[in-house]
């Protein structure tokens, strides 16, 4: 038996462990222990896919033996379970931050917080169902409960502020969900089908006009999830409310599904280049703006969402250019970007508190209160700014390098905005260093009585700084691994530009031929 | 396959009508307006299936249009599922608002309000530097002259602030550090 066809435990899992949890509802111990019990044997498990799967193998599992195109179909390749093994690492980080956080707070009522396990596997398996998604219809289905779990954890508690963010998120991300649906309806009245592998035999039929519309509504909906400019306003506006531990796993993973969904549309649907120019565009906007919103914040967690606005905008110009180094810079960046921002959404949690507010002109001398925090702060932070030899900097140059190397104007000008960019971004983190780290606590501008009075207004608990201290180092060994990663992602890069190991694992060797038949005679030219 | 034109035209309204809904301000409505949209949405996969009336698939070769197709009911069936679950939500959302502040308006993000007003200069840059007299002093004479400069502008930073804070931000950020500090409870 192929160890892949455990594929289905990894949504499975997580969706038993979120049951289990709510009849646990009122025994908090016990299912602080099943959940994180359940979300590491998901990460076991989906390490194992992975390893099943490294250095080339795409894998289809027919859910209960019905023959692809007709039945549900999980596909396991090496883009798909790269993302796994990173979004459960993430998820496990932040679920042993969140409770400590709960335990220190001594969160023993029983309330709308005993919700929080429950709605986070849920959440964790929405996400592996997008990831492992081998139709249309199971991504939607898999994004919906990835969803609604979100809209769940972004309004625990029912406070003001959070029913305020709550409503924008929530009327956003249903938006955005049913132009996913229409997109669906069209393509199954179009072809007739929505597995991937099939759809990609079969859309290449259709005529050119038809393409783009269908082509333009996948993207439009992937993109709202994925906050590319300008359908990224709700993000900042609905992220900074949340708990911290929520904040940190929506940066991490709700806009990375909506980039994977776009990469697999980009590359498995629609092969040829007639989007490439505009979305180039919308990644240079999306960088531009996103960070120049960064820079007008004084409050670190939306400073942080700003960030991450605008570095959705590098994995959108990867993906535009549909070169393997592109691609596999995106691959790579995905990784990077996913560790490292939900490290820096930690930290802020943690600085919020230990000093009570998470305003940088409130704050100030955090370096002399607690140099571990200072160091947690400062190694994502250059690491978000590609300082060498940081991943974020390795993860830059193959993009630098993929444009240079393609060299149409367009490409250099979102070269030059990502070299200028990432200048932005580091003058916007060290702004919150000079601020929040550095300066004397009663040199900020709108200084807190309290927090001069009592500089210790609260503690950072144990397993707190453990958990944002092994994300960091997560980060770190993303860089010293760089090499063997880099590489399995040139793999997958080539793997998703061919197309034929993905069609062939779910339909066999004629339909790839077909595809690739067709590819050739659309012109499409793969280097 | 042969749409049905009926349908279409509905679904055509229904989104018509949504979308207008949803651009209100008013929660509600853009509630009422999302309702709309899932159904026209949905009943635009319906149509995908062919005629009502007939039977499903039956055998190989057979006309596709002597057959209605089971598969988008299935969507349909799913889809009404997840926006059932939604509205619930979307409902409780509603309440919530109007429990919380007596109304259903949508309300503005105040940190974004204040982020707008704010002017381009920033008050570190511009803060009142303590007057650099400490060259040709004697050691002890310049930390003294030092010491006093620096309490000379603190005063003028603490009485600027206590005459109103320049940014008008001390109310959304009462807010939001009460937020803070008791992250995650019910504030009734």
């Amino acid at each position: 038996m192929n160890l892949a066809s455990l594929a289905p435990l990894a949504v499975v899992l997580p969706l038993f462990g979120a049951a289990v949890t709510f009849v646990l509802l009122r025994q908090e111990r016990a299912q602080r222990i099943v959940s994180i019990g359940v979300v590491a044997l998901t990460l076991a498990l989906e390490v194992t896919l992975l390893a099943s799967v490294w250095g080339g193998g795409t894998v289809a599992v027919p859910i209960g033996e019905w023959v692809p195109p007709w039945g549900i179909t999980l596909v396991v390749d090496q883009f798909s379970s790269l993302m796994l093994v990173i979004s459960s690492s993430v998820s496990l980080a932040v679920l042993i931050y969140a409770v400590s956080q709960g335990v220190a707070d001594g969160d023993h009522r029983d309330g709308p917080i005993s919700v929080f396990h429950p709605s986070f596997l849920i959440l964790i398996a929405g996400v592996s169902d997008a990831f492992l998604a081998g139709d249309l219809f199971n991504l939607y289905v898999g994004f919906e409960m990835l969803l609604t779990a979100s809209y769940v954890l972004l309004t625990l508690g029912g406070t003001t502020a959070r029913i305020r963010a709550g409503v924008t998120y929530v009327v956003v991300s249903v938006v955005s969900s049913l132009l996913f649906l229409i997109a669906i309806a069209m393509v199954y009245a179009a072809t007739g089908t929505v597995n991937m592998a099939d759809l990609a035999v079969k859309l290449g039929h259709l005529r050119p006009g038809m393409q783009l519309l269908l082509h333009v509504m996948l993207l439009l909906g992937f993109g709202i999830k994925a906050a590319v400019f300008p359908l990224s306003f709700w993000l900042p506006d609905s992220y900074p409310t949340a708990p911290a531990p929520v904040t940190a796993v929506f940066a991490g993973l709700l806009t990375k599904v909506g980039v994977y969904a776009m990469v697999r549309t980009e590359t498995l649907l629609f092969p040829g280049d007639q989007l490439n120019a505009p979305l180039m565009v919308v990644a240079l906007l999306t960088m531009v703006v996103g960070i120049l919103g960064a820079l007008a914040q004084t409050d670190i967690k939306r400073l942080l969402s700003f960030t991450l606005v605008s570095h959705i905008g590098y994995m959108v110009f990867g993906l535009a250019m549909s070169s393997v180094i592109g691609l596999a810079s995106t691959v790579f960046y995905v990784m990077h970007h996913i560790t490292v921002q939900t490290s820096l959404f930690l930290v802020a949690g943690l600085i919020e508190r230990r000093a009570g507010s998470a305003s940088i002109d409130r704050l100030g001398g955090l370096a002399k209160l607690s140099p571990l925090l200072g160091l947690l702060y400062f190694l994502p932070a250059m690491n978000l700014a590609g300082i060498p030899p940081l991943s974020g900097f390795l993860g830059k140059l193959g993009l630098i390098q993929a444009g240079v190397s393609l060299g149409t104007p367009l490409a250099l000008a979102v070269v030059v905005a990502g070299v200028a960019v990432s200048l932005l971004t580091l003058l916007a983190l060290a702004r919150v260093w000079a601020r929040a780290f550095w300066r004397t606590p009663d040199d900020a501008e709108n200084p807190d009585r309290a927090l001069l009075a009592n500089p210790h207004p609260g503690s950072m608990p144990r397993a707190m700084v453990g958990a944002t201290a092994g994300l960091v180092a997560l980060g770190l060994a993303l860089t010293v691994f760089a090499g063997p990663l880099f590489s399995v992602s040139q793999q997958a890069a080539n793997d998703m530009l061919d197309r034929t190991p993905y069609i062939t694992a779910v339909l066999g060797q004629d339909a790839a031929h077909e595809a690739a038949q067709q590819a050739a005679q659309a012109g499409v030219a793969r280097p | 396959m042969n749409p049905n034109l009926t349908l279409l035209i509905i679904s055509g309204v229904l989104f018509a009508c949504g979308i207008y809904l949803v651009l209100e301000r008013s929660l509600t409505r853009v509630l009422l307006g999302l309702m709309m949209l899932t159904n026209g949405a949905n009943l635009l996969l319906l149509t995908t299936g062919g005629y009502a009336g007939l039977a499903p698939f039956f055998a190989k070769g057979t006309d596709p249009r002597a057959y209605t197709d089971p598969l988008p009911e299935a969507f349909v069936l799913t889809s009404i599922v997840i926006s059932f679950a939604v509205t619930g939500f979307m409902l409780a959302l509603v309440y919530r608002t109007w429990q919380l502040g007596r109304g259903d308006e949508v309300a503005d993000d105040l940190e974004d309000r204040r982020v707008a007003a704010q002017t381009g200069s920033q008050p570190e840059e511009d803060a009142i530097l303590p007057e650099d007299v400490s060259e040709f002093m004697d050691r002890e004479e310049a930390a003294a002259a030092d010491r006093a400069a620096v309490h000379s502008a603190r005063q003028k930073v603490m009485a600027r602030d206590a005459a109103g804070a320049p940014l008008d931000g001390d109310a959304a950020y009462g807010q939001t550090s009460d937020r803070v500090s008791r992250d995650g409870e019910d504030p009734e």
